[in-house]
């Protein structure tokens, strides 16, 4: 185990127990509690798959009314993308991407927890409306005019407009960091073309978030302004048109779809490496893939909306842009496979599941090329052939990715290893129970049965497959459970890690597991891309940078709750009255006041 | 248009398909997109077969790869270090060249099937369908008819409809006879099919519109053209007048009730415009779209408490005795 130099004596209190972590700013413990929090929200997600799946499990059952199970498959959707897996990716970037850029923290502390507290008070205010008048029931991408007072007159939608905006925020926050501290905190030699492929997802991905946000908080802007004050942006009656609501949503939604796959993408390439003791096949091409795929990714978004009717030549255009963009995909793909070939893979769980990636996401690509395909997507958009797809995306591409980076990392995050054995079988429930779930429903959406039906008949023929869906969802429930264990028991009791089980390439495993409050005793010089595999396998030498052995950190600061809160108890005082809003403001302003005043060093 | 070695291609995987998916719907007879019952339908099972059957030589190939790739190169010994390779521009060139050329060859198949889907023939039966929650208006223009959820085409006969939207967005879809095509308020959007077999087709609303969007299915029924024609000609005809005393009552009733503020029963006073035309209510084989077969009995539990059927429904429960349900019931039943 490394032994650290002791850090500059605080200038500064320092807190224990509960309140050392909601006054931190620390990108660890923020990290922490982002991948404990979108844990809790996964899970929450998941109940909300179950009911979905029991319901459905055969034909013309009735288990939750069709008021309620519109709440629960919207809420499902909203939950999975905004609480689950994009904070999940925004906590491991936290924690990781300054360790592999030999950085200290992030560039912005405390709005790094700003981003963090906003997300845990904006998955409880949005989850809250179950209980005040009903959850949002419009579907996850919610479609004017039905988002209209007109059409959903409970305060399901404003929980949803202003739930998402503080998503937004959130978000927001959280690249703005990514951008500079990876652009302007990275070790010395550490130059862009070194950089680990995960840090070079996370670039793109918060450049995505940047430019995406803004439209659909904006649309959401507008939505709140035709349901509360008479305006008609998305509605046909005034002059207004609901299209306009799907292009600026679009334009936001399909670069999500990167936002949430680009950054697992990033954690298979830092896997893959490792486990198989050879260098990234192609290093540059999946590099500059990953940022072809940023670009191309924002002209694509009318994909989504080949129905509407738009003219064929508008329609041809974004189907060549959204075949342009599987070549880059299929570039990586390739370059994974190439990675593996030849070299000497020592078959953890880790690397069982970035292959799963690889594998399921296969499946998810090719069935991708059908929905580009806008004859064959007449048939199948808006069906369960799309629910199948996105699932193999979404839950075999980003959740693979995020539970082979959860096993990756876990030993550096709590210097214990997680159990194999039950590693081997969660992997094998999760992907049994992950092709029993979603493969059925690119069948049963070919022969006819739309999305987002909370009960069909029983003559349709469609019962056989979505039993085998339910079976496959509860298989799945039962792998997380498993998981969930092995975590816990791995955490409490888990062999020791020490600081590189892994025999790893990057520059996390060159400090202790877990690492110090600074990181680094002393800042290490990068030499090429794989600084530690250079060390221990090619005979360089350990250099420091040496006027880094002084470690100065950051003040803890209640700041950034206290304006969280204020944010969030405004957006409850804009569906519930003037009190709530004046106390949001109040502490609000506090906030902001507070943190100007406070020193940041 | 598609060449004839892709139909054979497609005889081939419609085969192959056709087993997996009767095995998994347990046989039963799913109103399958390919299984084409019009020209439009055939065009676009020709390229999803042309794409399935690319689909899985990529997959076999590529996931027989990556398998053999883990298996094949298992780490022998703990200390063990293989051959450093960063990179192979020739391959790399390769699996960038391969996939752009199968992406090309199929954008070009696509922008072909689109222009055929486009071109609406000049001779086509015009039909004006309507979304609203949750039921579909359906009326020939040229022709004179009014109806709802049951929409009747004449076989080999191009069919062109105009899609619109009362109330949020819908999606007018038919599997075995075409594409979706979204019904947007504000917006009149065109699509065409020529039917190629007669049969009745299962249809449903595909797009997210509101608590009963499972509950707005749609029929449409594929006939010779003297079915159609006698269809049509019935469908022009007032209501029939009720004979039996039951049946009278039940007119009466139609007034007494409300039902006429909503619904337009040609030949009488209701003409209300809000809910499905009625003038021949029993031609249809369902009522409530979709979700109960027309007869007697299901008539009256229908009107009985219509939200109990389709939650949400704009119809309200009534508070009818059983003696008015049974004579509303009963006229109901007469109108063929």
């Amino acid at each position: 185990m490394t032994t650290h130099v002791a850090t500059l004596p605080a200038r500064h209190r320092e807190y224990a127990g509960l309140l050392s972590w909601l006054a931190t700013v620390d990108h660890k413990k923020i990290g922490l509690m982002y991948i404990a929090a979108s844990t809790f929200f996964l899970l929450i997600g998941g109940l909300e798959a179950m009911v979905i799946r029991t319901q459905l499990a055969q034909s013309n059952l009735k288990l939750v009314n069709p008021e309620l199970y519109n709440q629960i498959f919207t809420m499902h959707g909203t939950t999975m993308v905004f609480l689950a897996v994009m904070p999940f990716m925004a906590g491991l970037g936290n924690y990781i991407v300054p360790l592999l850029i030999g950085a200290r923290d992030m560039a912005y502390p405390r709005l790094n927890a700003l981003g963090l507290w906003l997300l845990i008070l904006s998955g409880i205010f949005l989850n809250a409306s179950f209980f005040l008048g009903g959850a949002p029931a419009a579907g996850w991408f919610g479609y004017a005019p039905l988002t209209s007072m007109q059409y959903s007159n409970t305060p399901g939608i404003d929980f949803w407009i202003w739930g998402l905006e503080l998503l937004g925020i959130s978000s927001i926050t959280a690249s703005i960091n990514f951008v500079v501290t990876i652009l302007w905190m990275r070790a010395p030699g550490l130059k862009i073309n070194r950089l680990p492929i995960f840090v070079w997802t996370n670039l793109t991905t918060a450049f995505l978030i940047l430019f995406a946000m803004p439209s659909v908080a904006a649309a959401l802007f507008l939505l709140y302004l035709d349901r509360h004050w008479g305006t008609f942006f998305f509605n046909a009656a005034g002059g207004g048109d609901p299209l306009l609501w799907q292009h600026l949503f679009w334009f936001f939604g399909h670069p999500e779809v990167y936002i949430m796959i680009l950054p697992a993408m990033g954690i298979v390439s830092e896997v893959l490496p490792v486990f198989a003791r050879k260098p990234l096949f192609g290093y540059s091409a999946v590099a500059y893939s990953s940022v072809a795929i940023g670009f191309i990714g924002f002209t694509v978004w009318a994909h989504h909306m080949f129905a509407v009717g738009m003219p064929p030549a508008i329609n041809a255009a974004f189907a060549l842009a959204s075949m342009v963009i599987a070549v880059p995909t299929a570039i990586k793909i390739f370059n994974w496979i190439a990675t593996l070939w030849g070299g000497s893979i020592n078959l953890k769980t880790p690397l069982l599941f970035a292959v799963g990636f690889i594998a399921l996401f296969i499946v998810g690509g090719l069935s991708g090329i059908f929905l580009a395909t806008v004859p064959v997507d007449f048939q199948v958009t808006d069906t369960y052939f799309v629910v199948g797809h996105l699932h193999y995306v979404l839950f075999g591409g980003s959740i693979f990715g995020i539970v082979a980076g959860i096993y990756y990392w876990f030993p550096k995050m709590t210097g214990r290893m997680m159990d194999e054995r039950w590693g081997v079988a969660h992997f094998i429930l999760q992907f049994v129970g992950m092709n029993l779930a979603f493969f059925p429903m690119h069948i049963v959406g070919v022969v006819g049965m739309p999305r987002r039906i909370y009960t069909y008949g029983a003559n349709l023929g469609w019962d056989t497959a979505n039993l085998i869906e339910t079976i496959g969802a509860y298989t799945i429930a039962i792998s997380m459970l498993i998981f969930l264990f092995n975590l816990f028991m791995s955490w409490r009791n888990g062999a020791i890690a020490g600081d590189d089980p892994w025999d790893g390439n990057t520059l996390e495993w060159a400090t202790s597991s877990p690492p110090p409050a600074h990181n680094f005793d002393a800042i290490p010089v990068v030499k090429g891309r794989r600084p530690l595999w250079d060390i221990k396998h090619g005979g360089q030498k350990m250099e420091t940078a040496t006027e880094a052995h002084v470690a100065h950190l950051p003040p803890p600061s209640f700041m950034p709750l206290i304006l969280a809160i204020g944010l969030t108890v405004m957006m409850v005082g804009l569906i519930f009255g003037a009190i709530p809003l004046v106390i949001g403001l109040v502490l609000f302003g506090a906030g902001i006041a507070g943190w100007i005043n406070q020193p940041a060093a | 248009m598609l060449s004839s070695h892709a139909n054979l291609i497609t005889k081939f995987w419609l085969g192959l398909a056709g087993l997996g998916i009767m095995a998994l719907a347990g046989c039963a007879p799913a109103p399958s997109a390919l299984a084409p019952a019009s020209d439009h339908a055939a065009l676009i099972a020709n390229l999803f077969f042309i794409l399935f059957a690319i689909a899985v030589v990529v997959f076999v190939v590529v996931e027989a790869l990556l398998f053999y790739a883990v298996m094949r190169f298992r780490r022998k010994k703990a200390d063990e270090i293989p051959e450093q390779v960063h990179g192979n521009p020739k391959f790399e060139i390769a699996w960038t060249a391969v996939p752009a050329i199968v992406l090309a060859i199929i954008f070009v198949l696509t922008w072909q099937t689109l222009n055929a889907l486009a071109a609406v023939p000049a001779d086509a039966v015009k039909i004006q369908v309507t979304g609203h929650q949750w039921w579909w208006q359906v009326e020939y223009p040229d022709l004179g008819v009014v109806t709802a959820n049951e929409i009747h085409l004449p076989l080999n006969q191009a069919a062109a409809f105009t899609l619109q939207a009362a109330d949020v967005i819908h999606s007018f879809w038919v599997p075995e006879l075409g594409g979706k095509m979204d019904l947007i308020p504000g917006h009149s959007n065109r699509m065409w099919i020529r039917p190629t077999q007669i049969g009745a087709y299962h249809g449903q609303c595909a797009e997210f519109c509101g608590t009963s969007h499972a509950n707005m299915r749609l029929a449409v029924v594929v006939e010779t053209t003297e079915q159609f024609n006698a269809w049509v000609a019935q469908q022009k005809s007032p209501a029939a007048a009720p004979t039996t005393d039951l049946a009278k009552r039940g007119a009466e009733e139609i007034t007494k009730a409300g039902c006429q503020a909503c619904h337009t029963i040609n030949g009488t006073t209701a003409q209300g415009k809000v809910g499905p035309n009625l003038t021949h209510v029993a031609s249809r084989k369902q009522i409530a779209a979709g979700l109960l077969d027309f007869d007697a009995d299901n008539v009256r539990l229908w009107i009985s408490d219509p939200p109990a059927i389709k939650p949400g429904a704009t119809m309200p429960k009534l508070p009818l005795t059983p003696d008015q349900l049974d004579a509303l019931a009963a006229y109901l039943t007469t109108l063929k």
